[in-house]
């Protein structure tokens, strides 16, 4: 097995935790975001399509879903940036028996909000939520949505009948919304209890109904912060914004080159800004032009720019995939993302300038960024 | 009765780090077999059973040489002295 390295993150350091087809990877810098180092790889060999910060409660804990093509998968943790890792002696999510099916994939770990200190949200395939209230130490099947009647007509998309996407609105805590691949997004309010579809304006070119309740292959949803009502959402063909908590969707693919595409990030402050990374098409999933182009709007879609600076624009037959693409909480906000190829890239300035952090890496598949606090908080299971 | 089972590499964090394990009890299938060593390291069987109580797809069972998928699976009948090879399949990594 390869030799790992670890990094030692300060309090308000910059951690990027790269979720790769054979591992896990750790970068680290201050936040400047100019240097880099680079911890792991961790779970060699295993795919880590979900991985989590938690900085809850004076935590500072990564999680992380290895999966074994031999021995499955299953969550693991570590309160010192991979230094050690749980290995729980039951894995924690699993399907109960009388569902009869067995856990595929984990596709995504959420922490709850900041006054649900101890929940964790657990999206997987074939296409369940799993819940925590314990700060992961248990976890049950949110029956509400495995019940659901619509559930027998979901069909997998070509990563399989996944559970992708988890959006805890800020202001409710009872409103959660998911997306499915490929059954559209579906949304709660009233803590999980029960689920209704809500796709409203949003395309399913692959159906003989064009706008169908459900159905839609959405690939990745993001919700703003700091107005929770506005939401972007990356479709298999659409690109759509919403004004109203995901009610309803509106097309807003004003000058890209694809409205195909996975990755979708939300700026930390700005509603306005998000950012995507546009391929092809479904049928040849690279980006366009062989030119490695994030489009970044900055009026909520009414137009997109290219950023391109430092961005390869030759020869670059790239993919970023549905959780490759991710935003810091800094000023100015600092966006990373990472392709197939095992490329990752950073920029520091909201995407006016961009640097290669890594390349060589396995297939990236997951993305995400946090501030690391180091501070105390309230002791924290 | 007896049984010797043998860990692969990379689950042998989950036996105290032991290459093979040796248990007695009384088994009449392969599973009440395995049922020993889940006794005995707990940690083992979530990793080689799946939910539903299968073998994962890409995880071999061997029972003296012979894998039990073509020899009625979970509930092939183990002798005493029977060796239990864990190995997993040639895929993945």
């Amino acid at each position: 097995m390869p030799e790992n390295r670890n990094v030692t993150p300060r309090n308000g350091d910059v951690i990027v935790l790269v979720g790769t087809m054979k591992g896990t990877f750790i970068l680290r810098a201050n936040k400047k975001r100019e240097k880099w180092d680079a911890g792991g790889p961790y779970f060699p060999g295993s795919a880590v399509y979900a991985t989590a910060y938690d900085g809850r409660e004076g935590r500072h804990r990564i999680w992380a879903a290895p999966h074994s093509m031999h021995w499955g998968g299953l969550l693991r943790s570590s309160d010192d940036f991979g230094k050690t890792w749980t290995n729980p002696v039951e894995a924690n999510i699993k399907f109960p028996q009388g569902t009869g099916e067995t856990l595929k994939q984990i596709w995504q770990v959420v922490p709850g909000r900041e006054d649900e200190p101890d929940t964790l949200y657990c999206g997987v395939e074939p296409a369940a939520l799993f819940v925590s209230r314990d700060a992961g130490e248990t976890w049950s099947l949110t029956e509400g949505l495995w019940n659901h009647p619509q559930r027998e007509r979901w069909m997998p998309g070509g990563g399989g009948l996944c559970l992708h996407t988890i959006l805890l609105d800020p202001e409710d805590t009872d409103r959660v919304r998911i997306a499915i691949s490929t059954g559209g997004m579906y949304v709660t309010q009233d803590g999980g209890a029960t689920w209704r579809p809500s796709n409203k304006g949003v395309r399913a070119d692959f159906l003989p109904d064009k706008y169908p309740e459900f159905g839609q292959c959405v690939h990745k949803v993001a919700q703003s912060k700091s107005k929770p009502e506005r939401m972007f959402l990356q479709n298999h063909w659409g690109l759509y914004r919403s004004d109203d908590r995901g009610e309803t969707w509106k097309d807003v693919a004003n000058g890209v080159p694809s409205d195909f595409g996975f990755g979708m990030a939300i700026h930390p402050e700005d509603p306005d800004t998000a950012w995507i990374v546009p391929l092809e098409s479904d049928g040849f999933r690279c980006t366009p032009e062989a030119k490695l182009r994030v489009y970044r709007t900055r009026d909520a879609g009414k137009h997109w720019e290219a950023l391109t600076r430092g961005l390869p624009q030759k020869g670059a037959y790239e993919t970023v995939l549905r959780d490759a693409l991710a935003a810091d909480t800094l000023d100015p906000a600092g966006v990373y993302f990472g392709t197939r190829s095992g490329k990752v890239f950073a920029s520091s300035n909201e995407g006016k300038k961009w640097s290669m952090l890594a390349d060589g890496l396995p297939p990236v598949v997951s993305i995400k960024a946090a501030t690391v606090s180091l501070r105390r908080g309230r002791k924290a299971a | 009765m007896s049984f010797l089972f043998v860990i692969p590499g990379p689950l042998r964090e989950l036996t105290g780090n032991r290459h093979e394990v040796r248990l007695s009890g009384t088994a009449r299938s392969v599973g009440d077999a395995l049922s020993l060593l889940w006794s005995e390291c707990p940690a083992v069987r979530d990793r080689v059973i799946t939910e539903i109580g299968e073998v994962r797809p890409h995880v071999n069972v061997f029972v003296d040489g012979e894998s039990i998928r073509y020899c009625g699976g979970l509930a092939a009948p183990v002798r005493d002295g029977a060796e239990v090879l864990i190995v997993p399949a040639l895929s993945g990594g």
